[in-house]
């Protein structure tokens, strides 16, 4: 799929006026967007623009307090996480919450869905069933560590991981159902640099070959610029604008909000 | 039949032999609620402070359905004369009914809740066998709990064949857990565990794994209250108390090692061990001691939890990284990361 189809293709995720108050804090106050199926779109906006809080609101970690979302023609408001996750939706975090206590295999492999040994019986019964399904699914573990060049850490606890490395295994996890769409929270912050360009051109390759949509919010703008299509821009909750990179960065008012003398 | 009651025997060959076999009797049974502590604690990181109303429970229905109907001097219900391994199976699942209902209201709340929830109950359960007329025979308790296999020993002999039940029993119950834990089932309980948000963004339904996690431990516990209450031949409320079977359970999961099955097992055997042998030493010991050796081995208990929380937070053995038996070895594994190898890459 090319830039252009993505732009004219039917929307995926629709957000309508969606809100959410943390006390007298309106985090996000009535915002509306679309993302167009097959697209990489990123969502930018300056420190508290609400950005954080609207995933948290689509993927299910937070009820709404008003507005919609529809994914892949579903409502999915007010649903909670795993039923988001089980319709084809996942998310990374922005602050990377692996499970510290087990192997970056297991982290990976915890994140297949629809597993049988996930049933209490099917694991006491039928073994062999189960046995078959893990190898299957630490096979499919090992490809998405290979693709973000962890390869070599299959074995070690996720708690000794570095910074930049509990991000790659966050978007690995991610990528671990076979979403058809992702969320990605500043996916390559705290990844060096050199990385974090090859992992940009990984999810172009995913989303090429796979079709698979990608949310992500980034303040890297280098990033935006090489990945994505469509830019929506986020400023006290509402969103600003949308258009692509180049639309997006020329608009004073964005400049006024966010990106402040750098880009004037 | 109780342990410390034989201890004066113990200088005798005869006498160290019947103690060390009740001993292991006793043990085993621990052992078996440290493994469904560790299901519910270890593993889920579910915190359940009311282990001995579950134990309670398991024994009490059993015994119910199992003895005699009520002579004119008794005064409970049922006295059914079941075959007492139904009689078992039946104190599991009244067990596990038990845990049903404490974990429905409150297992989709914030953690504290099921803890608070679980303090209260074994209290609340005591004092409705005491005060219910027609139940349980209240303060006196029941006496006269049929033995099972008792026709294949006489007399002091049977002690043996108690003890081979218990270990048969405390077999299935490892192998049955070990099973489940060491599974993907097992992996999303650690999951839940340790990071609740992970594990729904990874598609678990939280709350159900959780619930049947604390039913199944609850379960086993009821089991083991059973087992227990055959054992003994006669129960009472003030046999239930907190220290005994939940203090008690607690220091030996942690001491032994939480989120290990094996662990569990060695942590009953060595907590066990201080607990009942301290009696032993009691006439060894100067006298200001040895007037005190029960209050002080409370005191020793506690100490100990702490001790092992500062020094040994895993326990004696600790868990495993590897929480699927599923899962593949590594051929060669990595121990360190090797710096600079982030770029590089196959
Ligand atoms: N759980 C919470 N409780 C209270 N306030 C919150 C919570 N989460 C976010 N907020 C507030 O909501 C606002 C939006 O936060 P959010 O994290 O969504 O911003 P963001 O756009 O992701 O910012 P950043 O770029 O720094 O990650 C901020 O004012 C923040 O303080
Ligand atoms: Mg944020």
């Amino acid at each position: 799929m090319t830039a252009d189809e993505a732009a004219t293709a039917p929307a995926i995720l629709r957000v309508d006026q969606l809100e959410k108050r943390f006390g007298g804090n309106r985090a996000v106050d009535g915002a509306t967007f679309d993302v167009a199926r097959g697209s990489i779109t990123g969502l930018i906006g300056p420190n508290g623009a609400g950005k954080t809080t609207c995933f948290n609101c689509i993927a299910g970690a937070l009820r709404p307090d008003g507005g919609r979302v529809v994914f892949d023609g579903r409502d999915v408001t007010g649903l909670p996480p795993y039923r988001v996750t089980a319709l084809g939706m996942t998310r990374t975090f922005q602050i990377p919450q692996e499970l510290g206590a087990m192997s970056v295999l297991e982290n990976l492999m915890l994140a297949g869905l629809d597993q049988a040994g996930e049933r209490l019986w099917e694991s006491w019964f039928r073994p062999w069933r189960v046995a078959k399904q893990e190898r299957d699914l630490a096979a499919r573990a090992h490809e998405l560590l290979a693709l973000v060049d962890l390869e070599h850490l299959a074995y070690e606890l996720a708690a000794n991981l570095s910074g930049g490395q509990r991000k790659l295994l966050e978007l690995a996890r991610a990528l671990m159902p076979r979403p058809t769409m992702v969320l990605l929270d500043e996916p390559s912050a705290g990844v060096n640099p050199t990385l974090a360009v090859k992992l940009a051109d990984h999810i172009r390759d995913v989303r090429d070959e796979l079709g698979v949509t990608f949310l992500l919010i980034a303040h890297d703008m280098d990033v935006v610029e090489r990945l994505c299509e469509t830019v929506v821009v986020m400023a006290s909750g509402r969103v600003l604008t949308e258009g692509t990179p180049a639309e997006v960065f020329a608009n004073t008012e964005v400049q006024d909000a966010y990106l402040g003398s750098q880009y004037r | 039949m109780n342990p410390i009651l034989e201890a004066p025997t113990l200088i005798t060959w005869v006498g160290s032999v019947n103690w060390t076999v009740g001993f292991l009797t006793t043990v085993g049974i621990f052992a078996i609620v440290a493994l469904a502590l560790n299901l519910q604690w270890g593993y889920t990181g579910v915190f359940n402070f009311g282990v001995v109303a579950f134990f309670m429970v398991g024994a009490y229905t059993s015994s119910l359905l199992t003895l005699e109907p009520a002579s004119e001097f008794e005064d409970y219900a049922f006295g059914l004369e079941w075959p007492i391994p139904v009689g078992w199976a039946a104190g599991a699942l009244a067990a596990g009914v038990l845990a049903l209902l404490v974990g429905l209201p409150t297992l989709r709340l914030r953690r504290d809740f099921l803890a608070i929830a679980t303090i209260g109950v074994a209290t609340i359960l005591r004092s409705v066998v005491n005060s219910t007329e027609g139940l349980a025979n209240r303060g006196a308790g029941l006496n006269g709990i049929p033995r099972f296999l008792d026709g294949l020993a006489d007399g002091a002999d049977y002690r043996w064949v108690m003890l081979g039940i218990v270990l048969v029993m405390l077999a299935f119950s490892y192998l049955v857990l070990q099973a489940a834990t060491a599974s993907p089932w097992g992996r999303v309980l650690r999951g839940i565990r340790d990071n609740e948000d992970t594990a729904m963004a990874a598609g678990k339904h939280t709350t159900v794994f959780r619930m049947q996690s604390f039913v199944l431990g609850g379960m086993m516990m009821g089991l083991a209250g059973a087992i227990f209450a055959h054992r003994q031949g006669a129960i009472s409320p003030t046999g239930f108390s907190d220290l005994f079977g939940t203090f008690l359970v607690w220091t030996m999961l942690i001491v032994g090692g939480s989120g290990n099955n094996r662990g569990a097992v060695l942590g009953a055997l060595a907590v066990g061990f201080f607990w009942f042998g301290t009696p032993l030493i009691q006439e060894d010991l100067p006298d200001f001691l040895g007037t005190r050796v029960f209050q002080l081995r409370e005191l020793a208990i506690g100490a100990l939890i702490i001790i092992f929380l500062l020094l040994r937070p895993g326990g004696l053995l600790e868990e495993q990284p590897r929480v699927s038996r599923f899962v593949p070895k590594p051929g060669r594994r990595p121990a360190v990361a090797t710096a600079g190898h982030e770029e590089g890459g196959p």
